[in-house]
């Protein structure tokens, strides 16, 4: 079946939130490099975009994404995947700097483990399933995977997922700390859609601090950190989101903020 | 060579027959394998809104086989465990996970895990002349096909340890009165009453009761807090059923409701 380019990435926007969704449902959404591309180009432009507030990222009922497209990646050699434009890609799409949402139902595996784990959080329906199981292909995970899967749920649990391949479900997921909220299949992309609406409401200056500020907190040592977070605090505290913020709440109206 | 699982599918009701009547319906791999091709079959047909499970012949199902299970010594302990993974745990999270009624007409003795395939149905009627035993015991095993889950959330833990740790055998009357089933049925009606009960579950609104049985399957983990959540999630979605706006149309007309199951 041939597909239409610049369909893999299926964009819509409601109010301030910009919903993609993973658009290549005959493959269980793997993400081949061409759908990676037009993922990574969206998130570029959202991040300059002034009426995106907030991202979602979805795949269908059946699938987020199944992982990495295996067929494609059979066919590249080591020059292939030394000039991989996949890695680009992927850096564009864990830099991104607005908040993220995941609404995740079905197949999370190997890629898309990881691409959900770029998120900000994850929100799954009951039967979804997560994992890292390349190893069974004789491969390991190569966007992130072992970096970022040790960070959300432990050492213990990331070590055996990753070197058994087993998948785990929504319950369990929730548990480890892979994910931040289990609910009905139905109802998780309107529910990720809904904090990204609450999230994309609030002044921006403050939420991109906020994001800035925990990604840095599991690179940095804890000093290190809270002088990382002083510093942001007294910038955010300097902008004029900050005072309509707190006149706002301290007169009991809605705050209208500027982004300034 | 007779089936051993007959799957009939008709206005809306498949009904699942075990048919190995001359051991009492007993498992063996060729059964666990037709079970489980019927209940895909079953979750792949849009058309079906109930499912009603059955025995053919004096018993319901006597678990295991055992004559699959002959102890040769030469060649070391079976495992047991395998058989759970790839059969009964799938028979159980599929009757547990289907989106609609399962209804369970117990006709006859269900012992082992015949008798927590039964247990893990929606609503679970028994002939008079029927009867429950938990046989693991007896054999050095632990109930298993959710057994260990189940009954101490039906009858509570006291009778849960007892039952599995003595094998009592337990008339209908008594696992109706103990809440381990819905209902008793005399034997002469049985049939027919299940069947009529699964011809009227399978026209009333399916979406909504796969909604009332994911709720209440959720709260047997969840705390007060958390289910409230779950019950303001799924009315929202209950309420955006065809079938809500017909069953509203029709207490208002004061006329019978018609519903699609969606």
């Amino acid at each position: 079946m041939l597909e239409d380019l610049n369909n893999l990435v299926i964009r819509s926007q409601a109010d301030r939130v910009l919903t993609l969704t993973l658009n290549r449902p005959h493959a269980l959404n793997a993400l081949n490099t061409a759908l990676l591309m037009e993922l990574a180009g969206l998130l570029r432009s959202a991040d300059k975009d002034d009426t995106v507030g907030a991202v979602v990222i979805t795949g269908n009922q059946k699938a987020f994404a199944a992982g990495a497209d295996v067929k494609e990646m059979a066919s590249m050699n080591a020059t292939d995947l030394h000039r991989d434009p996949r890695v680009q890609a992927w850096a564009d799409i864990g830099r991104f700097k607005k908040p993220v949402i995941a609404a995740v139902n079905g197949f999370c595996l190997g890629g898309g483990c990881e691409l959900a784990m770029c998120a900000d959080y994850i929100i799954a329906g009951h039967q979804a399933s997560f994992g890292q199981p390349e190893v069974k292909l004789g491969i390991m995970p190569g966007a992130g995977g072992t970096q970022r899967l040790i960070r959300l749920v432990g050492p213990a649990k990331a070590r055996q997922m990753m070197l058994t391949g087993a998948t785990i479900n929504a319950k369990q997921a929730l548990s480890a700390g892979l994910i931040a909220e289990v609910t009905a299949a139905e109802i998780v992309l309107e529910k990720a859609q809904a904090q990204a609406k609450q999230i994309a409401h609030y002044a921006p200056i403050a939420v991109a601090a906020i994001k800035d500020c925990y990604n840095q907190a599991l690179d940095l040592e804890l000093q290190q950190g809270l002088a990382y977070e002083r510093r942001s605090y007294c910038v955010v505290s300097s902008s004029e989101d900050r005072n309509e913020g707190i006149d706002a709440f301290l007169n009991k109206r809605h705050p209208v903020y500027k982004n300034r | 060579m007779e089936q051993s699982i007959i799957l009939d599918i008709n206005k809306g009701v498949a009904q699942i027959t075990l048919n190995r009547p001359q051991s009492l319906n007993s498992f063996n791999t060729e059964m666990q394998e037709s079970l489980l091709s019927a209940l895909k079959t079953i979750t792949r047909d849009d058309s079906v809104r109930c499912v009603l499970i059955t025995g053919n012949g004096r018993g319901f199902c006597a678990g295991q086989d055992l004559s699959d299970r002959q102890q040769d010594d030469s060649s070391g302990p079976p495992d047991l465990g395998d058989t759970l993974e790839k059969y009964y745990n799938k028979v159980i999270r599929g009757i547990q996970t289907m989106d609609m009624p399962v209804v369970c007409a117990v006709n006859g003795v269900a012992a082992g895990a015949g008798a927590n395939i039964a247990l893990a149905c929606d609503i679970v009627i028994a002939a008079e002349s029927a009867s429950f035993i938990q046989a693991f015991c007896r054999l050095g095993l632990v109930p298993d096909a959710g057994g260990t889950w189940m009954l101490p959330r039906l009858v509570g833990m006291a009778k849960a340890k007892a039952l599995s740790m003595l094998g009592d055998k337990v008339s209908a009357t008594d696992a109706e009165r103990m809440g381990m089933i819905y209902a008793v049925k005399p034997d002469d009606e049985f049939l027919h009453h299940t069947q009529e009960l699964a011809r009227h579950l399978a026209t009333q609104p399916t979406y909504g009761l796969g909604l009332i049985k994911r709720a209440l399957n959720e709260s047997l983990d969840n705390d007060l807090d958390t289910q409230l959540d779950v019950e303001r999630d799924y009315q929202r979605l209950a309420a955006r059923s065809e079938d809500y706006k017909i069953g509203v149309n029709a207490f208002l007309n004061k006329t019978k409701p018609v519903f699609k199951g969606r």
